[in-house]
């Protein structure tokens, strides 16, 4: 134990570990805002057509040699997120088919274009840290973390502003229509705040887990609380405090990052699950 | 001039026509139904009042003592999903939604509004709970305080009573037929519940086959009433 802890307190003398820290809770603190609104929208499937766009769209970033990928991975998947949502509302098109043919188009070509022009030495590598996250956190540049605090603060901001309206939305969103509130605008702005998570928190989980990290704590914590502030709240706290957790040890224990986060969710949410069963049950 | 009125006014889907050439207007302070069978339009009537869906032909024209932010609604199933974490007060609240400008945040006049809803609901007691556990009939009484933050005007109901039992129906009436007088704020309600749309409502609308639009009295004396409600009506 006591090796554990001076161990991590070495690590803890080096800023590439606090940039790290950092950037891996402000995105654990966005990704938890929107995931109540994306459970009960049936919005995840789009979150998970995204990510698979954006891994996409990394792919042709890094075969085209950009040096700036994230901006480019951004607009990318803003727009796919305006028409995914484009086609979701339009009843004719089915909605569901239509976000599985872009999702694992995507997926597909991005894989075939890493692997036919990547001139990397360690393909499977790079193909595995972009889907899973990678200890690439640990060697964020200065910029990088820049960027993912702004976009942090960005997508915090605008949920703070909209917070109201988004609940709105939310619970009845025919009902927010009638009584004048612009629903399509707020499911659009919603749509593009996922999309902006998704990009930032690429670099943290991969691809592939990042519907993890917006669920689990909004789905734990709608184990235990009743009322949308504190759902909302509680989420944020719990995915702060996993991603913590997650970081260190996998810090410590060199494991993935990513699914070392993931892992932490799963358990509380086992946890909270426990909580909300006796409280019901002891009422 | 009438707060609301519909001339030659037709409504559909998809090119599929369902309600032909709708002629009524509503004046401040009526308490208006719309009855007629299953399917025959009256939920997408009240849409396009709402102007959640276009009309085919036709308009409907809202009077200049109507402002555009005076109408409140209790639609006839919210989907809202099982599940779903709010509490009472914050869905009462939610009904504060100021047209136009942009207000991020619920302010102390909005507070205001939602806390006398609650009041004229009777549901006091219920403001911290989760909405999701309530009975029915306590769900309705939610939404329908939430429906009146916004209708300082007109409240529209569709179908307020399915589901409940005589005790809270009769009481829910009693709401309603309150807030007509007392407040002054105009009632268009969607009934199957013919006996109380006769007994409450000053204007009748009936929509199928051929549409009727009269006060209840001239309703009463009319074919169409004594086709449809023959049995109900004693
Ligand atoms: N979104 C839609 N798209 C296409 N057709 C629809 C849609 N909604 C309703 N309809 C059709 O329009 C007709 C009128 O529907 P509406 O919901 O207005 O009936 P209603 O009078 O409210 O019936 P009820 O008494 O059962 O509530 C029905 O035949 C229905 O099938
Ligand atoms: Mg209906």
């Amino acid at each position: 134990m006591t090796d554990i802890i001076s161990n991590l307190s070495l690590y803890l003398t080096y800023p590439f570990v606090w940039y790290a820290v950092i950037v891996g809770v402000l995105i654990a603190l966005c990704s938890s805002l929107l995931g109540v609104t994306l459970v009960l929208k049936r919005f995840s499937f789009i979150g998970d057509g995204l990510s698979h766009v954006a891994f996409g769209a990394i792919a042709i970033a890094s075969v085209i040699n950009l040096t700036n990928n994230i901006f480019f991975v951004l607009v990318i998947t803003v727009i796919c997120a305006v028409l995914l949502l484009r086609t979701g509302s339009n009843t004719k098109i089915k909605g569901d088919a239509s976000i599985a043919m872009i999702s694992v188009g995507a997926l597909a070509i991005g894989y075939l274009i890493m692997n036919v022009f990547s001139t990397s030495s360690n393909l499977s590598g790079d193909v595995c840290s972009t889907l899973f996250g990678s200890t690439s956190i640990l060697t964020l540049t200065g910029v990088e973390v820049w960027v993912c605090a702004a976009l942090s603060v960005i997508v915090v901001a605008l949920f703070i502003i909209f917070y109201n309206k988004i609940f709105a939305v939310t619970f009845d969103e025919s009902f927010a229509e009638a009584v004048g509130t612009r629903s399509k605008l707020y499911n659009l702005l919603i749509a593009v705040i996922i999309a902006v998570i998704i990009v930032a928190a690429m670099n943290l989980v991969g691809s592939l887990l990042i519907s993890a990290l917006v669920i689990f704590p909004a789905l734990s914590a709608m184990r235990v609380f009743k009322s949308f502030k504190s759902v909302t709240v509680c989420a944020a706290c719990i995915s702060v405090v996993c991603a913590l957790f997650g970081i260190l040890i996998s810090i410590v224990f060199a494991a993935p990052v990513g699914s070392t986060i993931v892992a932490v969710d799963i358990v509380v949410f086992f946890i909270f699950m426990i909580i909300g069963k006796a409280r019901g049950a002891s009422k | 001039m009438a707060q609301l009125s519909c001339k030659k006014l037709c409504l559909g889907y998809d090119g599929h026509e369902i309600v032909h050439n709708l002629n009524f207007s509503v004046e401040k302070g009526d308490y208006f139904c719309i009855v007629g069978e299953n399917g025959s339009g009256k939920t997408t009537l009240m849409k396009t009042i709402l102007g959640l869906q276009p009309a085919f032909k036709g308009k409907v024209e809202t009077g200049d003592n109507l402002k555009n932010n005076g109408i409140g609604y209790l639609p006839q199933q919210t989907r809202v999903q099982r599940d779903f974490p709010a509490s009472v007060w914050e869905i009462v609240l939610s009904g504060c939604q100021n047209k136009g400008k942009f207000h991020p945040f619920y302010n102390k006049k909005d507070k205001a509004l939602a806390e006398e809803s609650i009041k004229k609901m009777g549901i006091e007691d219920l403001k911290k709970r989760c909405y999701r556990e309530l009975s029915g009939g306590q769900q309705q009484r939610v939404l329908l305080a939430r429906a009146l933050c916004a209708a300082s005007d007109i409240l529209l109901l569709d179908e307020p009573v399915t589901g409940l039992d005589p005790k809270v129906t009769e009481e829910l009436y009693r709401l309603i037929l309150e807030i007509n007088k007392k407040y002054n704020i105009t009632i268009i309600m969607i009934s199957h519940d013919i006996q109380a749309a006769v007994k409450y409502a000053d204007k009748i609308l009936h929509i199928g086959e051929k549409n009727f639009f009269g006060t209840k009295e001239e309703y009463l004396n009319s074919e169409i009433s004594k086709s449809f409600a023959r049995e109900v009506i004693k």
